[in-house]
């Protein structure tokens, strides 16, 4: 599969590559969560996203998303039982868009300084406000000419199961590459390297990089 | 793998741990697959300070996880089978460092040395390339001869042959391996480099004139190839006539030539008693050396019963004695009285630099086989002795080395007759007298431990019985990995050569012969070149 193809897969990501897509709200040194602008745009699971500010760029996969009130006090209730489709409902509740909100949050994997990749968290975790853009495809391809900022993901603490973490965010950046068959064995040589005690774990994982 | 072999140097993998006696363990690369590797190939590893040759003595299969092995992975998946290959699963050689090379100038000068430590941590390893064959074998020149090419490589083996003939040597293999060819191959490489000067006892009459192989070609033998330098003498002229070879020499031996130690020596063909045969001594105390046997199987029933009453031997053990000894009158060789002193003819044509070799036509039984190698050799080692010694004074110049072939040989140097035969001295006194044996067996395990470790060079075929493996790797270092190495040989034209004449232990494909080709690289002139040859000598000579 060559580049020209991958973009031709452009609606996997909604708003498209290199868009801004929103912006943090919360920052930590190891991950940060980032409020989508527009509330069905939010970055598949496992995709490469970064943030700027004025000391470098910094790289991080989403694990997680999630779609929520913005009062913590009011839940969100069903309304469609009289409706034939699902956006019937949003053009009978357009107050819906603005009482809702998607976030986003994402595992810091690396970071620019200058013009070198490091593939290790930040010295500083990204800036508060600071907005967040779906990697281009090249920059996909360029961060991970080096598959080191796998380990990162396999040993995170986080509520989502990290072998789905990695296994998408390797199906993701994939397509950026062009034999990304080959790009799948190099990566899945790199997890039986890690996991070289887990086979069974391994084989789970690698059955979910097809 | 073809593909690969052609390339320059192919790396296989990185030295991970090992140690000088048991070799050093190499982790394939994921590119390499074990399939493609074979035991006996021949790497290189490139230390930090120095490069290392060796042979490859082990393959092995590896895990990362020892519990693949209880749930194996869906390999059925090409996708999965690929990333697990070279990480998960993994190929292991082990290979034993047996030579090496320093990087400065001075060890490069001095060439090979014997490895006495192993190389780095994560050392690469390499096949080796064909110049790599060529430092540490030489190439062909006036003292090296050409036996064969490395597994899977165009590069020539070379044996040391003015080296190989200073010590007694070895070949050995199953029956049906190649024994003769290799050994064919041998003598015309000592005849080719002059080194040395051949006397081999034929007894199935392949060495000579023409032998055949397995599949019923004829192939030259010696005499075609070369024969102003080689001479054919025979025990039976009748099967050589039959087969249309000249022989230069009849050989017929005389009653008094046979010493009791012969007829000692022949007890269990002859099927005598151990009384029976020490009685042979007492009777030539009796008759006297040179003519016990001719008056013994002359003598009358009459005269046999006074003979016994005044010696005091038992009449059982004479009629054993007696019934042994008339199994002699059926070697038509054997005669009253030899006309010509055949020990004299072959030591004239030795003398002059021509190469014997004795056929035995129908006589190819272990009577007469032990019998005449046994007593030829003895007096020919003697004149040889006799000559050192001459030597030693200042007298004469030193003979020409002389390398006596032998078949069969566990029926000579077995540990219970070793000690009494002359080949168990010439074995054992090494180059002292300038003679020196080429041992052909396919038993040798028959063959008395003591000589299997004088023994200077061993080219070894295919061999499979667990003794024999043994006895031929005795005293060699790295004798369990060689053992693998040997008892993984191809059945034909496969050899392991390991001692004196070669640097290190080297498995060949043995070099082709037979075919036109070969004769004309091995320095056969058909009949027009020939001509062409003995005109240039001529106008050579009168120039």
């Amino acid at each position: 599969m060559d580049i020209k193809e991958v973009k031709n897969q452009k609606p996997k990501v909604k708003g498209g590559f290199g868009d801004k897509i929103g912006e943090v709200i919360e920052t930590s040194s190891a991950e940060f969560t980032a409020q989508c602008y527009k509330l069905t745009e939010a970055p598949p699971l496992g995709s490469l996203v970064k943030t700027q500010d004025k000391f470098g760029e910094i790289y991080g996969v989403v694990y997680n998303v999630e779609t929520h009130s913005l009062d913590p006090g009011r839940r969100v209730l069903a309304r469609g039982e009289n409706m034939k489709a699902e956006e019937e409902i949003f053009a009978a509740n357009p107050q819906l868009s603005k009482l809702l909100t998607t976030d986003f949050r994402v595992l810091l994997v690396g970071h620019v300084e200058g013009k070198s990749i490091h593939h290790y968290l930040p010295p500083k975790s990204a800036s508060i406000h600071s907005f967040v853009y779906i990697c281009r495809l090249e920059e996909v391809r360029a961060f991970t000419e080096s598959l080191d900022f796998l380990s990162l993901i396999m040993n995170a603490r986080i509520p989502v199961p990290v072998d789905e973490v990695a296994g998408a965010c390797i199906r993701y950046t994939s397509q950026a590459h062009s034999d990304p068959n080959a790009f799948l064995i190099k990566a899945g040589k790199e997890l039986a390297y890690m996991l070289s005690g887990e086979v069974n774990r391994l084989n789970s994982l690698l059955k979910r990089l097809k | 793998m073809t593909n690969r072999s052609s390339e320059e140097q192919t790396r296989l993998g990185v030295v991970v741990s090992g140690s000088l006696t048991r070799g050093v363990d190499v982790r394939l690369d994921t590119s390499i697959s074990v399939e493609d590797i074979a035991v006996g190939r021949y790497v290189a590893i490139e230390g930090a300070k120095r490069r290392f040759f060796g042979m490859i003595t082990e393959v092995s299969l590896e895990t990362a996880d020892p519990s693949v092995a209880t749930t194996p992975p869906d390999v059925s998946d090409p996708f999965i089978a690929d990333v697990i290959t070279g990480t998960t699963i993994y190929g292991k050689l082990r290979v034993m460092p047996m030579l090496t090379i320093g990087s400065d100038a001075a060890s490069i000068l001095e060439g090979p040395q014997p490895a006495k430590t192993v190389p780095a941590h994560f050392s690469s390893v390499k096949l080796a390339s064909q110049r790599d064959v060529e430092v540490v074998f030489g190439a062909e020149d006036e003292k090296r001869f050409y036996v064969g090419t490395p597994l899977d490589m165009e590069t020539k083996v070379c044996l040391d042959i003015a080296e190989f003939v200073k010590r007694s040597n070895g070949v050995f293999g199953k029956s049906g391996t190649g024994k003769t060819f290799l050994t064919r191959l041998l003598l015309v490489g000592m005849l080719q480099k002059n080194t040395a000067v051949s006397l081999v006892f034929d007894m199935h009459s392949e060495y000579g004139w023409e032998g055949k192989t397995e599949k019923g070609y004829k192939v030259k033998g010696l005499k075609q190839l070369f024969p102003s330098k080689v001479a054919i003498f025979t025990l039976d002229e009748e099967s050589s006539k039959r087969r249309k070879v000249s022989t230069d020499v009849v050989v017929r031996i005389g009653y008094n030539e046979i010493e009791p130690e012969d007829i000692e020596l022949l007890r269990q063909t002859l099927n005598l008693t151990e009384v029976s045969a020490q009685t042979v001594y007492q009777l030539a105390r009796e008759f006297g050396d040179r003519k016990w046997l001719e008056t013994v199987l002359n003598l009358n029933e009459e005269e046999g019963k006074q003979l016994i009453s005044r010696l005091n031997i038992h009449d059982s053990t004479y009629r054993n004695l007696r019934r042994g000894l008339e199994n002699l009158r059926r070697f038509s060789f054997l005669v009253p009285k030899a006309h010509e002193n055949s020990v004299q003819r072959i030591l004239e044509y030795l003398d002059r630099g021509i190469n014997v070799i004795l056929e035995f036509g129908r006589f190819d039984d272990f009577a007469a086989y032990i019998l005449v190698a046994n007593l030829l050799s003895r007096r020919i080692h003697a004149k040889y002795r006799e000559n050192a010694e001459r030597e030693m004074g200042g007298e004469v110049a030193p003979s020409r080395p002389l390398v006596i072939t032998i078949e069969e040989a566990h029926r000579f140097l077995n540990p219970e007759f070793s000690s009494q035969t002359i080949f168990g001295r010439i074995a054992r006194e090494m180059r002292k007298y300038n003679v020196t044996l080429l041992v052909i067996d396919q038993r040798p395990s028959g063959i008395d431990a003591e000589i299997m470790s004088q023994l200077g060079t061993k080219i070894t075929c295919l061999l499979d019985d667990e003794r024999d493996l043994d006895s031929v790797l005795t005293g060699t270092s790295g004798k369990s990995e060689l053992k693998s190495v040997l008892s993984k040989l191809e059945t034909k034209q496969q050899a392991l050569i390991f001692g004196h004449a070669v640097p290190m232990p080297v498995v060949i494909k043995t070099r082709e012969y037979g075919t036109a080709e070969s004769y004309k690289e091995l320095g056969f002139l058909n009949a027009v070149e020939l001509k062409k040859k003995t005109e240039k000598d001529i106008e050579d000579l009168w120039a």
